[in-house]
């Protein structure tokens, strides 16, 4: 009885190996040697290594879930990173059942996109530059759900964010892309600070960065204050209020959150890949992890709870007046990640995690399809512009179709019949309701907004839907497709390297001539609408399409249901009076029913709008109502940061600059004094006359002066 | 009375041995002139080599016959010591470069007559008494031996107006410096009562009259003429740009070391318990000449003038290296003045190899622009030497400055050394436009190496003496036993 788990405990550990190292392997090879073994040999390697890693992360999921493979409790310690006095951090793979669940979304979704991309960027040239970053992405989000201490952790978020930032500006000569790679940088900088300031206050507290010594040490330390400035504020609370300041960043969380619809500039596999499915739920994974530090912080739990409604409710609120494809499925990222985060502020972590794993299989299908649409499209991003493209491509209408069924939660209560969100997203609002009946302000008032958000999101997600494949077409069969965009405020750029066609960008030059070279004539000669895109990028929407199905009710039970104790472990603490998971059962019965209720009204108000009387919604936005051009522009907050943070730090920078360093610095220092010298020596070389008597005057003049000189010292 | 003429024969012969290298260099120069006398203007480039001959082999018999002790013959006018010994081994070195240097650019300007290295030679011998003077009457001798050669290599050519002008000059306020050291010279002899130095240095430090003093401030700025340090240096930048330029490049090395040498000999051996009293005067001289040296050299657009102030500062920071007084000065200053005489005269050789391919003579900072591109193995060269001279690690130069900076540090002369950095960075300006000029600057005309034959040689010569700036831990080694002597 002993032996058995203790072997498979060993094929765990093996596997877990080839999980993490197979993606960097895949990294080097296809990044570094593509020009020794060629663009489609490397571009296999990294694919079918990602399948392997997949195929391994499955095996440990699986086993974990149906008890048939044990996890190790104790971290595989790889390497010594640092080991400087008490500081001390280990490369490992930490097995249990979160980075089980997170190794399966991460190598799951990246192995599809991998597969999906050999259609989807067939006609770029640097495929091979493409798949590297891809894999290096895997790899660095694989490192950051299996660290065992809070440097790794730091490693994999940092990697995770350059590998964002390259593949956002892959297509470098797009001035859009290479705006929306700085920004999403910058903004992630904002968070990465508070986040470096968390581990150091961290090791401050607990003297060490380790998960485990930390979270073992949290009942001594829950009384400790810490003096900052005249304020006395609980330690405990600090570290999570710092280290959430990291997860908004990551996870886009209101105020943070600019950076991820302008994300979109990059390729869409990138966009379902990390700005959908996994490396925006970092953060997600990261309060989870720490659930030892938030159940002792219930005031940074509670803004947590506050902004995850938040941001749930805004982003949705901005998802229905946006016309760019993508960028709607954007704001419904963002709008989800925040279900997750008030879920994990009330102390439903499992809730959370749930919704993460089913979000990541609707969420990269919604974006792949989309990306499937808008390949069809010929690059065309605008829904405005298409209509009735349900009847051209038909496999990715009904894949989308099931995308939207899922992430508008439709399924009916107290049955296994539901797609993956229905599930999910009903756990977050039983348990938020449930959090609120033990007296929970911020759980009550997030489950109002939640509600109002999940029916903005019914509609947003059928407005798509309608939009796009439905009603008339308002494209045309002809050459000139793609050459006459009107882009709206704020996305005046496409998708890909055809953005080269449009006037917008036209000065972009020779590299994006040689970028879509074999794209551009595509585009010239006669286009007969949109066509079904290849049976490569199909497969990958497929086997999605089965996990928004089934994903949500196949788990249900694991992740939030009788058996969520068994399954998370010792992964997820939960105090002893945070029984919401239990009370979920108990809420009213009109609550099991709400969401599907404003399921039901988002889809008759998209009916109404998009179906029945299409271009009703054309009309308001046309008059250029206040709330429309409110919601349009995104609440103004690019505006607004625009305004007071960039151009505050440009005239910052121009103070230190033009005023401290060039006037001040330079004008006393280096150049005053150069120009001083400058002027006395042009005075000073008149002295050297060219007489002789001059000369020998001045010899005698400073003979008799020194002479005078001694004497005068002598006296 | 025979017995007593037999006795001092021999004790001539004795002595011989260390003066075996003037004896050589004025033995030789008799020889050569002989054989120029016989051969004409034809041998003028066999009496060049003979020079250089001569002269190294005195150099190297003056290191060779190096007694441990310093040892003071004839009298009591003459030591023999490291100190000296390894200055003259510079001297020849330095010496016999310059003229090597001469060779092709003589040629070229129809002046290749045998008289030059001959008075090159005998200034070379002026300049070895000058480092082993220990009485008043060697002193001036080997002073006035040194100038009078080289107010006639200042005017050599003679029909450039220039020249004359230069030599001219150079010898009207030479005299008038002359004048100066023989006035001090008097008042010393007259208030001690002797030239010898040793004797000299025991009136100085039984009693403080202020006669002898008044004397040694005459000394010392005639002295100061020599070395070119402020404010005796304004001949310096016009004799400089209106001699030949391969006089410039004898000027700007060897008669720098011997000078200063000189003065520092004059300082710690003859007035060496009056240190407090000369010791104000060598600041002053070595902070105007650095403040000097640094400053003007801004304005100039000559090559030969800016070295020439540059040489003026450089002869300033020698002035500090003195100003740290007999225990850690003579060091330093072995140093310091060896460098910078081998990099001077790599400088001048460089800009000795250059023509522009119709001939002119480049003198202009802005005519070396371009050089990289014409001759970039010249332009390597003259790079590494105007970072030498700037004092950029680990380039000679550095060296030689840190040493002067040690030996203040160690004597408490902080606001010395400071000066000392601050001058350095002001003059790392001009050179640095040059570098600027010889890399980044649009070529104004082509520049052709001299000759063909003798090209090899320039740049061959060159190089060794860039390479030589390299070797300063053999320089540092050999400074540290021949200043040694004092301590």
């Amino acid at each position: 009885m002993s032996a058995e788990p203790h072997a498979a405990s060993g094929l765990a550990e093996t596997l877990a190996h080839v999980v993490v190292l197979a993606p960097l392997l895949g990294a080097l090879i296809c990044g570094l040697f593509n020009r020794f073994i060629g663009e489609k040999v490397a571009m296999f390697v990294a694919t079918a290594l990602l399948f392997v890693a997949a195929a391994c992360a499955a095996t440990i999921f699986i086993g974990h879930w149906n008890h048939s493979l044990h996890l190790p409790a104790k971290p595989i310690r790889l390497a010594t990173w640092i080991d400087v006095g008490a500081f001390k951090s280990t490369w490992s793979i930490r097995l249990d059942a979160i980075s089980a669940v997170m190794m399966i979304v991460v190598t799951g979704v990246s192995s599809l996109v991998h597969l999906y991309s050999w259609g989807y960027m067939a006609e770029d040239p640097h495929k091979p530059r493409f798949f590297a970053y891809l894999s290096l992405f895997t790899f660095a989000m694989l490192s950051l759900v299996t660290a065992a201490d809070f440097m790794q952790l730091f490693f994999g978020w940092e990697g995770v964010g350059l590998a964002s930032y390259l593949l956002i500006g892959f297509w470098y000569h797009k001035r859009s892309a290479n705006d929306a790679q700085i920004k999403a940088f910058v903004v992630n900088r904002v968070g990465d600070f508070g986040f470096a300031l968390g581990i150091m206050a961290v090791f401050f507290v607990f003297g060490s960065i380790e998960f485990k010594q930390v979270f073992d040490q949290i009942p001594q330390k829950a009384d400790m204050m810490l003096a900052w400035g005249v304020f006395h504020l609980p330690a405990i609370e600090i570290i999570a209020f710092l280290l959430f300041i990291g997860a908004m960043g990551k996870s886009a969380q209101f105020f943070l959150h600019t950076w991820l619809p302008d994300a979109m500039e990059g390729p869409t596999p990138v966009s379902a890949l990390i700005h959908a499915a996994t490396m925006v739920t970092a953060g997600v994974v990261l309060v989870c992890l720490c659930s030892p530090i938030y159940e002792a912080a219930p005031a940074t739990a509670g803004f947590i709870t506050v902004i995850g409604a938040v941001t749930a409710l805004f982003a949705a609120t901005v998802g229905i007046a946006q016309n760019d494809i993508k960028r709607v499925i954007a704001y419904s990222t963002c709008s989800q990640l925040g279900f997750m985060f008030f879920a994990a502020g009330i102390g439903a972590y499992q809730a959370a995690m749930f919704h993460l794993f089913t979000h990541a299989f609707f969420k990269a299908l919604l974006f792949l399809g989309a990306g499937s649409v808008i390949h069809g499209m010929h690059h065309e991003q605008d829904m405005r512009k298409m209509g009735d493209v349900a009847r051209h491509m038909k496999i990715t209408f009904v894949i989308m179709l099931i995308g939207t069924l899922a992430i508008t939660g439709v399924g009916i209560p107290h049955t296994p019949f539901g797609f993956a969100g229905f599930f999910s997203k009903d756990a977050i609002l039983e348990t938020t309701f449930a959090a609120g009946m033990t007296g929970n302000t911020a759980a009550q008032l997030a489950f109002w907004m939640a509600l109002i958000a999940a029916t903005l999101t019914s509609f947003y997600s059928w407005r798509l839907a309608f939009m796009t494949f439905h009603g008339t077409p308002k494209w045309k069969a002809d050459a000139d497709h793609g050459h006459d965009h009107d882009h709206g405020a704020g996305h005046e750029t496409s998708d890909s390297a055809h953005a080269h066609a449009q006037p917008a960008v036209a000065h972009v030059g020779e590299v994006a001539h040689d970028a879509a070279g074999s794209h551009d004539d595509h585009a010239h000669h006669a286009w007969h609408g949109p066509h079904e895109s290849p049976l490569v990028m199909l497969i990958p929407l497929i086997i999605l399409a089965f996990g928004a199905v089934f994903a949500g009710s196949i788990f249900y039970d694991a992740f939030v249901g009788h058996y969520a104790k068994e399954f998370w472990g010792n992964a997820i603490y939960t105090a002893p009076d945070n029984n919401v998971l239990k009370d979920k059962y108990s809420v009213p019965t009109w609550v099991f029913y709400a969401p599907l209720v404003v399921m039901l009204i988002g889809l008759a108000a998209a009916l109404y709008f998009y179906l029945f009387n299409e271009g009703l919604g054309k009309k308001i936005a046309d008059r250029k109502g206040l709330a429309h051009a409110f919601l349009e522009n995104k609440w103004y907050f690019d505006e607004l940061y625009e305004a007071v943070f960039v151009k505050g730090a440009r005239a910052l920078g121009d103070l230190f600059w033009k005023i401290g360093d060039g006037k001040l610095i330079d004008g006393l220092g280096p150049n005053g004094i150069a120009a001083a010298l400058n002027f006395g020596s042009k005075k000073a070389v008149k002295i050297q006359s060219g007489y002789v008597y001059h000369y020998a005057f001045l010899m005698l003049i400073a003979a008799v002066a020194l002479g005078a000189f001694i004497l005068y010292r002598g006296a | 009375m025979s017995m007593n003429q037999t006795m001092t024969a021999e004790l001539f012969f004795q002595q011989v041995p260390y003066i075996l290298p003037e004896i050589t260099l004025a033995a030789g120069a008799l020889i050569i002139v002989l054989i120029g006398a016989f051969m004409g203007d034809r041998g003028s480039r066999l009496v060049t080599w003979l020079c250089v001959a001569v002269m190294l082999a005195a150099g190297a018999m003056a290191v060779l016959h190096m007694p441990p002790e310093q040892v003071v013959v004839f009298s009591g006018s003459y030591a023999a010591d490291g100190f000296s010994a390894y200055a003259k081994l510079i001297i020849a070195l330095t010496a016999s470069s310059a003229l090597l240097l001469s060779v092709d650019f003589l040629a070229d300007k129809k002046l290749d007559k045998p008289e030059f290295p001959v008075l090159a030679m005998l200034a070379t011998l002026g300049m070895f008494i000058m480092v082993s003077a220990h009485d008043l009457i060697a002193l001036y001798v080997g002073v006035e031996m040194q100038s009078l050669a080289l107010y006639v290599l200042a005017a050599y050519a003679r029909d450039d107006a220039k020249s004359s002008e230069a030599g001219l000059k150079y010898f009207v306020l030479g005299a008038l410096s002359s004048g100066l050291l023989l006035y001090g010279c008097s008042l010393v002899y007259g208030f001690t009562g002797s030239v010898k130095f040793d004797v000299i240095s025991a009136h100085v430090a039984a009693s403080r009259d202020i006669g002898v003093i008044f004397g040694l401030v005459f000394i010392l700025c005639g002295l100061a003429f020599k070395m070119s340090a402020a404010p005796f240096h304004m001949w310096t930048p016009d004799v400089y740009e209106g001699s030949p330029t391969v006089s410039t490049a004898f000027f700007a090395s060897a008669p720098k070391v011997a000078a200063a040498v000189l003065f520092a000999r004059v300082c710690f051996e003859a007035f060496g318990p009056a240190q407090k009293d000369w010791l104000g005067i060598v600041v002053i001289m070595a902070l105007l000449s650095m403040v000097i040296g640094a400053l003007f050299a801004l304005q100039q657009t000559n090559i030969k003038r800016l070295l020439a102030y540059s040489s003026i500062a450089n002869m300033g920071y020698a002035l500090v290296a003195i100003a740290c007084g007999p225990e850690f000065g003579p060091k330093a200053l072995l140093v310091f003045v060896s460098i910078y005489a081998v990099t001077s005269v790599g400088l001048f050789g460089v800009v000795l190899s250059l023509r522009t391919a119709d001939g002119e003579r480049v003198e202009t900072i802005a005519g070396l622009s371009g050089l990289s591109r014409s001759n970039p193995l010249l332009a390597a060269a003259l790079t590494m030497l105007l970072f030498s001279v700037m004092g950029i690690p680990p380039l000679a130069g550095f060296f030689g400055k840190w040493e002067i900076i040690l030996a203040t540090s160690s004597v408490g002369l902080l606001p010395l050394a400071i000066a000392l950095i601050l001058a350095s960075v002001v003059s790392a300006f001009y050179y640095l436009r040059i570098i600027k000029t010889v890399w980044f600057d649009e070529p104004v005309a082509t520049m052709v190496p001299v000759g063909t034959a003798t090209a090899l040689t320039l740049t061959g010569a060159t190089f060794v003496l860039a390479a030589l700036t390299l070797l300063i831990g053999l320089v540092g080694s050999a400074a540290t036993i021949a200043g040694a002597g004092f301590s």
